[in-house]
């Protein structure tokens, strides 16, 4: 391991972090090591102090009592993510997180979640859950494979691209094949399973992404992804 | 069509499904269809009524005691023994114990209900007592999400007559006791030195500090040494040796005791009480050890995050081979994304042997991301338990198992024929 570091901050770990995000956590963190990078593991919770020199986001899903504790302060520190992503810093946004990025989430009985408008979608609160084994096409990343299990209806803007088109599964809304978005560096999903772990190359790509901008350039090591692959190829084989 | 007709037809669908195999529900559908106030009228005859049993984790093995420790005070029990925690499970339970008049012979039945399930069981017949244990992540695909779990779980409190009993640790379940007139409530706890062993669902952000608890608990585990557990009950401290293995089987007994001393009352027999609980063996598939090739194997159900970290929490790698099979049948659940709220750092040390299901893969990727070494991967159980026993002939084996990789398993395990269980 040399003495490059990374930093990788955790977006609220405690309030939103459910089904396996601490596994996206964890990926970006091992690979770091393997690639021989030196990670640094940070956390922001509602009311801490945002860390300075952050090299990778990741926040996750939660429960809505989860996100209307953490709305108000993810409002707070929306300019920070924005200036950040601007600036392309990669992030990766999952689920309930992925929801807050974007301008607004519509509940059931009518009233409006704020969003912090880095991403140009909406999401309206759905009839059913979307649940179950779902894999999309990337143009970027190939076959994406995970699992999803939502009920908000997310719908894309003109400046946000779909990170992939729905092969098996609902995606963003059930109705026009996207799943997810891509926007300068980030990737937002509604993709557990953990998303990082069966899909590396997405990992590398977010990790790939902060070593070029802070150290100018990323010499990647061979990993030997073989139980990666022979988990994808037995998810994409069981049923919904 | 006549009552006793309905049973009799019930009972010869319910010795069918049996010879066909498997199917322990199939009977219940039966008779809900044809006579859908059977299983209403027969529990109504009990002259001491229902009590039920529900939570994430735990169910089988603390229903198995309440029977066995209100046995120890001479009540005949009825309960839902197949494992079927649905309420057609129970119908089909009640149609093999019912005689062909239709009549039960038992004084009280308690029935561990799956959350869901329980909500419906409990606007047919209210419970005079219930036990809720605690609310963790699983099968989430099922339910949605965590708080509306525990909202299932305060929907049954809502409707029993007589007594709640409530996990003081578990935060989602002690809030129930708001909704609660205060005379109903009872609580079981643990002593502060024991909290950190029993992560509920909030502490597995890791990053909230839990505040103790100033709720009075009637019982409360106050320490495991060995095979000994210290409860506190009512003040006075008692010790009881146990042939339960794992902590967490040994707090659902504290749950066990607040249930049975708030049914029986006043004229409790705690001699007999104690006696009984000394002598309670972990259900099926909860810790229970074979004899293979003259070394233990132990088998652990492992059902979600929670259930996980507290089984490998409860027993130590050192000494022993360990396999885990991971299979995502309805009943395991579909997501892997569990597997990612579990930390293995302890298996990291010895290593796993083996690992086996249909997710095998997910779990191996899993290890690999905990760098805990992996052996061999063979998605196929009946092959993997084989290279895993012969792998290590001489040495105590120890398989963390899913529901149906359980089931699996032991019908494998059973086809040897150096199998005995002897716990």
């Amino acid at each position: 391991m040399n003495e490059k570091t990374i930093s990788l901050l955790h977006l609220y770990p405690r309030d939103m972090n459910i089904y396996g995000d601490g596994g996206n956590v964890l990926t970006i963190k091992r690979r770091l090591q393997w690639h021989g990078y030196t990670p640094t593991l940070l956390e922001y919770n509602p009311g801490d102090t945002f860390p300075k020199n952050v090299d990778i986001i990741v926040g996750g899903g939660g429960q809505d009592s989860g996100q209307d504790v953490i709305q108000n302060d993810l409002l707070a520190i929306g300019s920070t993510l924005r200036d950040l992503a601007e600036a392309g810093t990669p992030m990766l946004v999952i689920c309930g997180l992925y929801q807050l990025f974007g301008r607004f989430f519509k509940a059931q009985d009518g009233h409006i979640i704020e969003g912090i408008s880095l991403l140009d979608i909406e999401t309206h609160a759905g009839p059913e859950r979307l649940i179950g084994n779902i894999i999309t096409k990337s143009p970027q990343f190939g076959d994406i494979i995970g699992y999803e299990n939502h009920s908000g209806q997310t719908f894309l803007g003109r400046n946000v691209q779909p990170l992939g088109r729905v092969i098996k599964g609902a995606g963003n809304n059930g109705q026009d094949d996207t799943e997810g978005a891509r926007y300068k560096n980030i990737i937002a999903s509604y993709l557990h399973g953990s998303l990082l772990p069966k899909n590396p190359n997405i990992a590398d790509f977010l990790i790939e992404q902060a070593v070029i901008k802070k150290y100018g350039e990323f010499v990647p090591t061979v990993i030997d992804d073989r139980f990666a692959e022979l988990a994808r190829d037995v998810a994409a084989k069981r049923p919904r | 069509m006549s009552k006793p007709y309905v049973t009799l037809l019930g009972k010869a669908v319910r010795t069918i499904a049996r010879l066909r195999g498997g199917g322990s529900a199939l009977p219940g559908l039966f008779v809900e269809k044809i006579d859908p106030d059977f299983m209403r009228r027969t529990l109504a005859q009990l002259p001491d009524g229902v009590v039920v049993i529900s939570g994430t984790n735990g169910k089988t093995t603390t229903t198995k005691m309440v029977v066995e420790l209100l046995q120890s005070q001479g009540l005949k029990v009825f309960t839902n023994r197949t494992g079927s925690n649905f309420t057609r499970g129970v119908a089909a339970a009640l149609l093999g114990e019912v005689d062909t008049r239709g009549k039960l012979d038992a004084d009280i039945a308690v029935l561990e209900l799956d959350e869901a399930h329980a909500v419906h069981f409990v606007k047919v017949i209210a419970p005079r007592f219930s036990l809720l244990l605690n609310v963790m992540r699983d099968q989430l695909d099922r339910f949605g999400e965590i708080d509306t779990t525990a909202k299932l779980l305060a929907k049954i409190a809502l409707a029993t007559t007589e007594g709640v009993v409530l996990n003081r640790e578990d935060p989602r379940v002690a809030a129930i006791a708001k909704l609660l007139t205060p005379e109903l409530v009872t609580y079981f706890g643990l002593a502060p030195g024991l909290t950190e062993q029993f992560p509920n669902d909030d502490d597995m952000r890791h990053t909230q500090k839990r505040t103790l608890s100033a709720l009075p608990a009637d019982v409360t585990l106050s320490s495991i040494k060995d095979t000994v557990a210290e409860f506190v009950i009512d003040g006075r401290r008692v010790s009881s040796a146990l042939k339960l293995q794992g902590i967490y089987n040994i707090y659902n007994a504290a749950a066990a005791l607040a249930l049975v001393r708030k049914v029986i009352g006043n004229t409790l027999d705690e001699t007999k009480l104690f006696e009984a609980l000394s002598n309670v063996t972990p259900a099926f598939g909860r810790g229970e050890t074979l004899t293979v090739g003259n070394q233990p194997l132990e088998l652990v159900l492992v059902k979600n995050p929670s259930g996980f970290r507290l089984g490998l929490a409860s027993f130590e790698p050192k000494g022993y081979q360990t396999m885990i099979a991971v299979n995502d049948d309805y009943a395991d659940g579909r997501d892997m994304s569990w597997l990612w709220d579990v930390e293995f750092d302890s298996l990291r040390e010895n290593g796993v042997a083996m690992v086996s299901g249909m997710r095998a893969y997910d779990m191996a990727l899993r290890l690999q991301y905990e760098e805990v070494m992996v052996t061999s991967v063979k998605t196929n159980l009946a092959d993997a338990l084989r290279q895993f026993i012969s792998g290590a002939s001489d040495q105590p084996k120890r398989i963390y198992c899913t529901y149906t990789a359980m089931l699996t398993l032991r019908q494998e395990l059973s086809k040897m024929t150096n199998v005995e269980v002897i716990s």
